[in-house]
């Protein structure tokens, strides 16, 4: 189980590259910004198997919280990127 | 053939469909040619991904505890990406980015 869980988190690194990737090419802001939400997701499941891997049961909160940060990024970017005339 | 090893199987199972569903979502962001439809490819294969991630994880865990918080970081992830999709899709038309309608590649 130690192999596929390790096999998984690594499927995720390779699934954050790509992001990296979106980000390089861009062309507009929206399209790094959705490179970002990809990271949140990415990060809450990396965090996810990390705490199974290690037997850190807090890493699960810590999961839970990147993902309240995850749709507060996404608010804070609309509203600042294009919030200026509302 | 023990129970254990059942358990087993279908997290392999379900970690090998979540790797899948990652990686199609990447390659989604990555090849799809505009705004709207990578944030179709995301929204939607990362979280069917991380869903089936946690499955497998809960299974894993053997506790009921730490299988329904799991189950609520899902919940979680579904309804912020589902309200991040729609406000940053929205916010994207406001702003005059036109869809992609096959023209132009």
């Amino acid at each position: 189980m130690t192999l596929a869980l390790q096999a998984l988190a690594i499927t995720i690194l390779i699934s954050v590259a790509l992001g990296i990737y979106r980000i390089e090419r861009g062309p507009t802001g929206t399209d790094r910004m959705l490179s970002a939400m990809l990271f949140g997701t990415s990060g809450v499941a990396l965090t996810l198997v990390l705490s199974e891997l290690t037997d850190l049961g807090g890493l699960r909160d810590m999961a839970l919280t990147f993902a309240l940060l995850g749709a507060l990024t996404a608010v804070a970017f609309v509203k600042r990127a294009w919030g200026a005339d509302d | 053939m023990t129970w254990q090893s059942v358990i087993d199987g279908a997290s392999y199972v379900l970690f090998a469909a979540s790797g899948f569903f990652f990686l199609a979502g990447s390659v989604g962001l990555v090849r799809f040619p505009d705004v709207y439809t990578r944030l179709h490819a995301l929204t939607k294969a990362d979280n069917l991904g991380l869903g089936l991630a946690s499955a497998g994880l809960a299974l894993q865990s053997g506790s009921l505890i730490v299988a329904l918080k799991l189950l609520l970081i899902w919940i979680v992830v579904i309804v912020a990406g589902a309200t991040a999709c729609y406000l940053v899709a929205n916010s994207a038309r406001n702003s005059g980015i036109e869809p992609w309608t096959g023209e132009s590649r």
